[in-house]
Formats: structure tokens, sequence, C-alpha cells
């Protein structure tokens, strides 16, 4: 049996649904998984014990078990007791908060790398600790850790595939249906693949020219 | 005397990182307008003792007054932070290595603390940026990064982001230590602008003829200890002390090498 593309067309709006609803997603749960990034490294660094050991227990979960797992716990266990997530809801607030701790780490050591002098000067003018991390510290951690931000994001897209176990019709799980009804596996992963490469080019593309922006600020 | 306590009032300041004992019983009164600066070898503890006055290096003992506040007063944290927070806004410091902050255009730098700690509009904020970068002769790169800037440049707005609080006091920690040679006039010309406008400042400064020209009063500093003070004919002319000669002497053949 050869190889036949001339199935795609009929399905292709299936399969560009899926993409859209992969896009979402992954916009979702990294803006879930920036700023919970940071609030997790803020208590990480600052926050009186009581208080940062629930938040390190929390991030030692999500960094030490399966992201499916986690997945299906927020989607299947949650309803359990009481807590019945959505599945597009589950698969933002499992991705997003798996890859905030990944950059929750990376904005420590970025916080920590500011110059003492920028924090000093800020506290000199009457600034709270508070105020002067919003203001003058964080702003200048993100933006010197922008680069490998963006490659977690890129990783965050790739791993959204996985929220189509929990029924989520995202880019992998449209494919599967297709090959469901033509049982054409190749022709739509390939396809599928291509799309996901795609969005891959334009996040980096967006990357640099963010990069760039805030070339001069430096 | 309608006020007991001198402007700036440093009581018997002590400091010691570990056994390092870096001030050791330090007093210093400076009365309103005032200009004082501080010199003194490297590790004399004289930017430790600056630091000191706005508790950026808090003391290990003594006490540090503006005006009826003390500044290092002991407190529970949070009413610590606050009355910090309210003295530091009357006390500008000026670092040897600028601090601006680098994310921030120049106007930014100057409006940021006014807008949040004395919640300025945006008007009120631009308009005392403006007037404040005016007076430091920066205003035509009101709209510059500071990374666009020359070193000089950098320091008359770091001068112009601490007056933009209305300080009582200015501390100037080496101001124009790190610039290039020839950058060190401008900055040396918006200091003295404010000595004429009878601004208190202390200063640490390894610029002799500055001091010289601009204090009231100097302050020898050695080993923790103030060897030798009074007006800067005496102490640069006719010290009395053997180390302020000895320091004077090698200072003075280093400028001029």
């Amino acid at each position: 049996m050869g190889l036949d593309f001339s199935v795609i067309p009929k399905y292709l709006d299936i399969v560009l649904l899926g993409a859209v609803w992969t896009i979402a997603i992954t916009i979702g749960a990294a803006v879930v998984s920036f700023f919970g990034g940071i609030l997790l490294a803020v208590i990480a660094l600052y926050a009186p014990k009581i208080i940062r050991w629930p938040f390190q227990a929390f991030s030692f979960l999500f960094l030490g078990t399966p992201l499916l797992l986690q997945l299906f716990l927020i989607y299947f266990g949650l309803v359990q007791i009481g807590i019945d997530v959505p599945a597009f809801m589950a698969g933002v607030i499992g991705l997003g908060l798996h890859f905030a701790v990944y950059n929750s780490e990376l904005f420590q050591t970025s916080i920590l790398a500011v110059d003492k002098g920028q924090a000093e000067a800020a506290r000199t003018l009457g600034l709270s600790r508070m105020q002067t991390l919003r203001k003058v510290v964080v702003p200048q951690a993100v933006r010197d850790v922008i680069p490998p931000i963006g490659n977690n994001m890129i990783a965050l897209l790739k791993d959204s595939a996985l929220v189509s176990v929990i029924g989520v019709s995202e880019l992998t799980l449209s494919a599967q249906r297709a090959i469901g009804s033509t049982y054409r596996p190749f022709e739509f992963y390939v396809l599928v693949a291509a799309i996901y490469y795609i969005i891959n080019l334009v996040m980096e593309a967006v990357l640099r020219h963010v990069e760039r922006r805030i070339q001069v600020s430096r | 005397m309608s006020n007991p306590h001198p402007f700036v009032d440093i009581r018997h300041a002590q400091k010691s990182f570990g056994t390092l004992e870096v001030l050791k019983d330090i007093s210093l009164q400076v009365d309103r307008g005032q200009i004082v600066a501080i010199i003194g070898p490297s590790g004399s503890g004289k930017s430790t003792l600056l630091r000191a006055i706005n508790d950026l290096d808090p003391l290990t003992g003594g006490e540090i007054w503006l005006e009826d506040k003390q500044i290092n007063k002991s407190l529970p944290y949070r009413q610590y932070e606050k009355n910090i927070n309210d003295v530091r806004q009357e006390i500008g410091m000026v670092f040897q290595h600028f601090n601006l902050f680098p994310h921030l255009k120049v106007r930014e730098n100057v409006t940021l603390a006014p807008k949040m700690l004395k919640g300025l509009s945006d008007t009120e904020a631009n308009a005392l940026a403006e007037e404040q970068l005016t007076k430091v002769g920066m205003i035509e790169r009101i709209d510059y990064y500071p990374s666009q800037l020359s070193g000089g440049q950098k320091q008359r707005v770091a001068i112009a982001r601490a007056l933009a609080m209305k300080p009582k006091v200015m501390l100037f920690d080496e101001a124009t230590s790190a610039l290039d040679p020839e950058l060190v006039e401008e900055v040396n010309l918006v200091m003295k602008k404010l000595a004429e406008e009878d601004m208190t400042m202390i200063i640490v400064t390894h610029e002799m003829g500055f001091a010289e020209s601009v204090c009231d009063r100097v302050l020898f500093m050695d080993q923790g200890v103030v060897v030798e003070e009074g007006p800067p004919d005496v102490i640069f002319r006719n010290p009395k002390n053997e180390r302020t000669r000895n320091f004077l002497r090698k200072h003075l053949a280093g400028a001029a090498s």
C-alpha cells in the first residue's frame, strides 16, 4: 500500500482546528508558567520558611513525577474530591504549573544575578523590598532570562501533545481522529509534524524579535 | 535651640564584620547646609560609615539620627521597614557605579520613586524629572536609556534621580572614582551647584582639590577611626597628625604621576 496524500484536504479543517487548540493551550500554559515561575522564584528566594516549604514540596512534586501522570491526576483525579476541571483548563493548568517549576529555577538564578547595586539604589530612594523586587529587580531578571525561558516554551509546545490523552482535540488528537477514519497514519502524522514545526518557527521568530527589542535597555 | 539634635548626628558608631572592626567608635555631627568630606585610604571605613547613614550597612553599635528621627532604631521587622523607608526618602545617595536602572529610560529613572512613594501623577512626575534633569544638564537625554550615556552623564542622571525625592541630605560615595578623568569635572560642577544651594552633603572622595574647594569640614579616617578633623585649609595645608601627612603626601604623589 503506497502513500496517498490526497486524503488530507478532506480532513484539513479538523487538523487546523486542532492546531488552533494547540496554540491556545500553549499560550495559556505559557502565561501560567511565566507568572507562576516568577512567583515561585520570589517565594523560593524571599518568603519565610513557613510559606517557602510547602511551595518547595509542591515544586518537587511537579519536577519529580511524569507530566502525563500530573495531567491524569488533575483531570481524572480531582473530580473524585469534587473539583471538576474541564479538559482544556486541566491541560493549561497541568502544563502551566509543570513548566512554572522549570521557569522558576531560571528566574531564581537570574534574580540573584542582578547587580546588588540595583536593589541598593532602589532601597536608598525609599522603595520597600516588594517595590524594589517588582519595579527594579524582577524586570531586569526577566529580561536577562528570555532566551532560556523561550526554550522552555518551545518544549512546552511539544509537550502539549500529551494533553490529547485527556481528550482535548488539539493537534495530535485531531490527527489520530483523521487516521481513525482514513487508516493513513503516515500522511497525517507527517502533516501534523509539519504544523508543529511551523508553529515552532513562528515562536522562535517572536522570541528573536523580543530579544532584539530588549537589547537597547541593557 | 529649637532642635536638640544636630541635623545629622552619628553617635559612637561601631561596625564589625565578624572579628574585623571596620568602624571604632566614630562620632560626627553635621549641621544643616554643611558640607563634609571624608577622606582616607581604602579600607579605612569611610564608605562603610557613609552607607551606615541610611542603614545600607547597619551598624553593630551606636546611633544615627537625622533631625529627630533615629535611623538605625531596633524595631520589629515591619516597623523597621516603615521607619527606614521613610527616612531613606529624605536621604539621597549617589554611588560610585551610578546604579541607574538599565531597563528604564532616564525620565523613568527619575520619576520611579516620586511616583511610587509620593503618589505624583504622570504630569507632575514629568515636570519634576524635567526640572531635575535641567539642573544637572541632562534634559536633552531624557528619553535615552542609561546604556546610551557616558559615565559622567550617568552620574548626573543618578544625582537628578536622588534630588527628585527632595532629600534633606545628599550622600556621595566616591561619585567620581569610576569616571574617566575628563568626565570628572562635569559631575563636580553639579555637586558645586548643590553646594551653592546650601544642600547638606557628606562626600566620600579621593578628589582632594574638589574637597578643599567645596567643603566646610574634612575628616581624615584611617583603620576605622577619625584621625584628624578640621577645616579644609588646615587638613590639606597644615595637618597636625603624622598619618594625615603621610596619606596626603602619598596621595598627591600618586595624583601627580
